[in-house]
C-alpha cells in the first residue's frame, strides 16, 4: 500500500454555505451510488481491521464496505444493522473522526475511508429502494414470534431505541414510554433538521414499530406511572434512558433577563415545536439580531447555526478555550464558520447586561489565556481580569446539562453518583434496583449518540440473557 | 388522544371547564399537579392545572381562561372530540399535612387550581377557609363547589356585586385579624394578587404557598423556560414547583418573564383561523 497510490477521499456534496444559511434543508447532500462505490473501493480490506474496534457499537466496517463496493446495498445494510440499529442517524451525527475513521489504517495519510458517509449512504439507499421496501414490509412477518416477555424502555432517545430494537428482534414485547409527544429524544428535540432530518428518525422508528415495538408518548415515568409500578404491572425488566436534559446556567448576574435562553429551550422551540414556521406554528420564537452563543460543543454549534438560519444578522460563539479544544464534531465547527458564524476564543461570560427594561443588551466577557492541561487533558483557561462587553440581544447558553430529574426524584432509592447520574454495573448496565437497567446520557452525562446506543445494546443483551431470550 | 367527556362554559366566551377521559393521569393526579397539552400538530404546549381528578371514573377536570391561541382553540372543541396530547400529571404535588387552619385564596381562573388544593387540605383534616375574588359576581368560579368542603367561603368582588367590595387581600386581612392562628395560606391567581397576599402574610409570619404560572415548554425540566428565582436561586417551576414559598419568590422577575412573548402571542392570535384551518 504505497502511499502515493492512495486515491483521495470522494468529497461529500454539500449545499452552498451562502444558500444553506437561509434554509433548514440538510447541509450534506449524501453520496450518489457511483460516489459511494468509488469511496468503498478505496478500502484496503485489511486482514486485521482496526476500524471496527474504533466504533462504540463495533460496526463491521470492513464487512459492510466490501458489500457496498460490489453495489450490494442490502447486504451492506444487513451487516451494519447487525450491531447498529440507527445507521442513518449514526452516519450523520457520529464524531467519526474520533472513532472508526481515526482507527482506519489510512488515517495517517489524512484521507481515511469516509466510513460515516458510507454508512449514511447504505441506510438511506436501503430505506428508499423499492427492493428493500418490500424487505422492510416483510419484516413484520419474519420477526421473531412474540414471547410472553415484556420489557419497558423509558425515554425514546438512541439508548432506548437501541435496547428496544434488539429486544424486539429477540421476540420480547417492548413498550417505549416517552414523556414528550414525539419519539427520538435529542434526535428530534435537539439536533436540527439541517443535520438530521426528522424523516430519518421517523424511518428508523417505523422500522422498530414493524418489529413490534409499542410506543407510548405523553407518558412521564415517575409522574404518569412510577418505575416500581411498571415492574409490578408485568414488565419483567425496565431500561431507563432518560438522558441528560436538565439545562445548566452559568450562575452569573443577569441570567433571568429576557433574551437569555438555554440552548435546550431555543432548540426545542425550533425543532420539536417548529417555531421556525411561526406563526403557522403556534410556538413563539425568540428573535435576535445580534446573537451570542456560549459553549463549544455540538449544542452550541447547532444553536448558532439555527439562529443564523432564523435571520440573525450576526452570530458569535463565545468559548473560553480555543477552537482546538472545542468538544464539538470538527465538521460542525467547519460548517458553522463557512456559513458565517463567528468564533470568539478565550473569552468567558461574566455577566449579562440589561437595557434597563428587562431585556438583554450585552454580554460581558473576560479575556482568558491557556494554562496547563487539566484533568480532561485540555489546557485550562485562566482569567486575565480584562473584560469587554459584546452587544447582543439574544444569548443562548449551551454550557452543559445535568441528569433529567423527573424519574430520579420519584425513585429516590435508585443509586446515583455525586453528579446525580444513575450508577450502573459497567458490564450489565443494571442499576441498584434488580431488573432495572440504565444507559446513555443518564448514566454517563452528556455524551454521544453512539455511546448511548452502545449502552442500550449492552443492557438489552443482559436483559435478553436474564429473561431467557437468548 | 384524549376525549372530552364533558364541556361547559363557566363564563361564556371566557372561562371553560372540561372533563377529560385520562385514566392514567386521573389515577396519579394529586392536588397541585398540572397537565401540558397540545391541541393540533402545529400547536404549542401549554400548562393547565388539574382542577379536579376522579380516579374511579378515570377523568380529570381542567378550567381555563381563554387568553390566546391555544386556549381559544381548545375552547372551540366540543364534547366527544379529542385533544391531541395531554401529558401529566406534572409538577410536585401540594405538600399536604394536618396543620389546623388553612386559608386558600383564589383569584380569577386561579380559583380552579386552588379548588383541588383546598380539597386536599380538607381531606387531610385541615379546617379550610376559601377566599375567592373576581372583578364582578358573574366572573366568580366554584363558589358552590368550594362550599361543599370548606369551613367558610369568603367572596370579594371589585364592584361589590357579591361578597365584600374590594380585593381578596381585603377579605384575607380581615379574616387573619380574627383568626391569628391560621397556620398556612395558599394563594393561586394573577402574579400581582399572589404578591399582595405574600406581602400581607410576611409580617404576620404565616407560611404562604403560591403556585407560579411561568411560561413552560416541555414541563419536564428540560428547557429552563419556566425558571424562577426563589430565595435567590434558580428553580424550575415545572419540576421544583409549581408551588413555592411566597415569601421567597422574586415576583418582579416572574412578572417580567411572563411578558417575553407578548408581541408574538398577539401575532399568533391574530393569525388564528387564517394561517391554518
Ligand atoms: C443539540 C444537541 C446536539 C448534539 N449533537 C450530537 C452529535 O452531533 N453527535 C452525537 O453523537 N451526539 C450529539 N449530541 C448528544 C446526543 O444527542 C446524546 O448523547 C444522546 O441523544 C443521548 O441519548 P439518550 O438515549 O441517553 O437520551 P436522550 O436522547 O437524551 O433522550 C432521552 C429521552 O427521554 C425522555 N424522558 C426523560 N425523562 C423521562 C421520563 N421520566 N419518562 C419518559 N420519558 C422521559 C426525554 O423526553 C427524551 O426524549 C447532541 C446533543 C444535543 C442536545
Ligand atoms: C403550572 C401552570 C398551571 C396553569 N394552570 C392554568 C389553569 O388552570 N387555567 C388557566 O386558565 N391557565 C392556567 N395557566 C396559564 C396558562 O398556561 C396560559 O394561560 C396559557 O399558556 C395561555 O396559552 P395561549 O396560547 O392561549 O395564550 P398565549 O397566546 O400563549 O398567551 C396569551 C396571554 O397569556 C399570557 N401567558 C402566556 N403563557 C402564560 C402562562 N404560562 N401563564 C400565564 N399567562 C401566560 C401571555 O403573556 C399573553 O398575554 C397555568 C400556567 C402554569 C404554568
Ligand atoms: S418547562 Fe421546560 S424546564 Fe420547566
Amino acid at each position: 500500500m504505497a502511499r502515493g497510490k492512495i486515491r483521495p477521499r470522494v468529497p461529500m456534496p454539500m449545499q452552498d454555505p451562502l444558500v444553506r444559511r437561509g434554509n433548514f434543508h440538510e447541509v450534506a447532500l449524501g453520496y450518489t451510488r457511483e460516489q459511494a462505490m468509488a469511496e468503498a473501493s478505496r478500502c484496503l480490506q485489511c486482514t486485521k481491521p482496526t476500524c471496527q474496534s474504533g466504533c462504540p457499537v463495533e460496526v463491521d466496517c470492513k464487512g459492510f464496505i466490501a458489500h457496498l463496493a460490489q453495489g450490494d446495498v442490502e447486504g451492506a445494510f444487513a451487516v451494519i444493522r447487525h450491531t447498529n440499529s440507527l445507521p442513518a442517524v449514526c452516519g450523520r451525527v457520529c464524531p467519526q473522526e474520533k472513532q472508526c475513521e481515526r482507527a482506519c489504517k489510512l488515517a495517517p495519510t489524512g484521507e481515511p475511508i469516509a466510513i460515516g458517509r458510507l454508512e449514511r449512504f447504505v441506510a438511506d439507499a436501503y430505506y428508499t429502494s423499492d427492493a428493500c421496501a418490500s424487505a422492510i414490509a416483510a419484516a413484520s412477518h419474519c420477526r421473531m414470534p412474540q414471547r410472553d416477555v415484556r420489557v419497558a424502555c423509558v425515554g425514546s432517545g438512541p439508548s432506548s431505541l437501541t435496547a428496544a430494537g434488539l429486544l424486539a428482534a429477540l421476540g420480547a414485547q417492548v413498550t417505549v414510554f416517552e414523556g414528550l409527544h414525539e419519539i427520538g429524544g435529542v434526535l428530534v428535540y435537539g439536533i436540527p433538521e439541517f443535520r438530521l432530518p426528522k424523516r430519518i428518525v421517523a424511518t428508523e422508528v417505523e422500522h422498530l414499530r414493524r418489529l413490534g415495538v409499542e410506543f407510548r408518548t405523553n407518558w412521564v415515568v415517575g409522574q404518569t406511572i412510577g418505575l416500581r409500578a411498571l415492574l409490578e404491572r408485568g414488565y419483567q425488566a425496565v431500561f431507563v434512558g432518560t438522558g441528560a436534559g436538565l439545562p445548566q446556567f452559568p450562575g452569573i448576574p443577569g441570567e433571568s433577563l429576557l433574551g437569555v435562553y438555554s440552548a435546550n429551550e431555543y432548540l426545542t422551540r425550533v425543532n420539536l415545536m417548529r417555531a421556525y414556521e411561526f406563526p403557522r406554528a403556534d410556538t413563539p420564537l425568540p428573535q435576535g439580531r445580534r446573537v451570542t452563543v456560549i459553549g463549544g460543543g455540538n449544542v452550541a454549534m447547532d444553536a448558532a447555526r439555527t439562529a443564523l438560519r432564523l435571520g440573525a444578522l450576526e452570530v458569535t460563539i463565545v468559548y473560553r478555550r480555543t477552537q482546538a479544544e472545542m468538544p464539538c464534531r470538527q465538521e460542525e465547527l467547519e460548517h458553522a464558520v463557512e456559513e458565517g458564524v463567528r468564533v470568539r476564543e478565550l473569552v468567558a461570560p461574566v455577566a449579562f447586561e440589561g437595557d434597563g427594561k428587562g431585556w438583554l443588551a450585552g454580554l460581558r466577557v473576560e479575556h482568558m489565556v491557556l494554562g496547563e492541561p487539566d484533568d480532561s487533558g485540555r489546557r485550562r483557561p485562566i482569567p486575565t481580569g480584562t473584560t469587554e462587553v459584546l452587544p447582543t440581544d439574544l444569548c443562548i447558553i449551551g454550557i452543559g446539562t445535568g441528569p433529567n430529574p423527573v424519574l430520579l426524584r420519584a425513585t429516590p432509592e435508585l443509586a446515583r453518583n455525586r453528579w446525580g447520574y444513575i450508577v450502573t454495573d459497567p458490564e450489565t448496565g443494571e442499576t441498584s434496583i434488580p431488573m432495572v437497567f440504565a444507559g446513555g446520557d443518564i448514566v454517563t452525562g452528556a455524551a454521544t449518540v453512539v455511546l448511548a446506543m452502545g449502552a442500550g445494546r449492552r443492557a438489552a443483551q443482559e436483559i435478553a440473557r436474564r429473561l431467557g431470550l437468548v | 388522544m384524549t376525549r372530552i367527556v364533558h364541556r361547559r362554559d363557566i363564563i361564556p366566551g371566557q372561562t371553560v371547564e372540561m372533563v377529560l377521559h385520562a385514566p392514567a393521569i386521573a389515577a396519579a393526579a394529586r392536588p397541585g399537579h398540572f397537565v401540558i397539552l397540545r391541541v393540533h400538530p402545529m400547536g404549542e404546549r401549554i400548562p393547565l392545572t388539574i382542577a379536579d381528578a376522579d380516579a374511579a371514573a378515570g377523568t380529570i377536570t381542567i378550567v381555563f381562561l381563554v387568553v390566546g391561541t391555544t386556549t381559544a382553540r381548545l375552547a372551540q372543541l366540543s364534547e366527544g372530540e379529542e385533544i391531541l396530547d395531554v401529558c401529566g400529571p406534572l409538577g410536585q404535588a401540594t405538600h399536604l399535612v394536618r396543620v389546623g387552619k388553612v386559608v386558600c385564596v383564589g383569584g380569577g381562573t386561579g380559583i380552579a387550581a386552588m379548588h383541588h388544593i383546598a380539597k386536599g387540605h380538607a381531606q387531610v383534616g385541615n379546617q379550610v377557609t376559601a377566599v375567592i375574588g373576581a372583578r364582578s359576581a358573574d366572573l366568580l368560579l366554584f363558589e358552590e363547589e368550594l362550599g361543599r368542603f370548606c369551613h367558610e367561603v369568603l367572596v370579594a368582588t371589585n364592584d361589590g356585586s357579591r361578597g365584600v367590595r374590594g380585593l381578596v387581600t381585603d377579605a384575607l386581612r380581615r379574616h387573619l385579624a380574627i383568626h391569628p392562628d391560621v397556620a398556612e395560606v395558599v394563594a393561586v391567581g394573577p402574579v400581582p394578587m399572589m404578591r399582595a397576599v405574600a406581602e400581607l402574610t410576611r409580617p404576620l409570619g404565616i407560611k404562604t404557598v403560591v403556585s407560579l404560572n411561568s411560561i413552560m415548554v416541555d414541563g419536564m425540566g428540560m428547557c429552563g423556560a419556566c425558571r424562577v428565582r426563589v430565595g435567590g436561586e434558580i428553580r424550575f417551576a415545572c419540576v421544583d414547583g409549581p408551588e413555592f414559598d411566597g415569601h421567597a419568590v422574586d415576583f418582579d422577575e416572574l412578572a417580567a418573564r411572563l411578558t417575553a412573548f407578548v408581541p408574538q402571542e398577539r401575532q399568533s392570535y391574530g393569525c388564528l383561523g387564517v394561517c391554518h384551518g
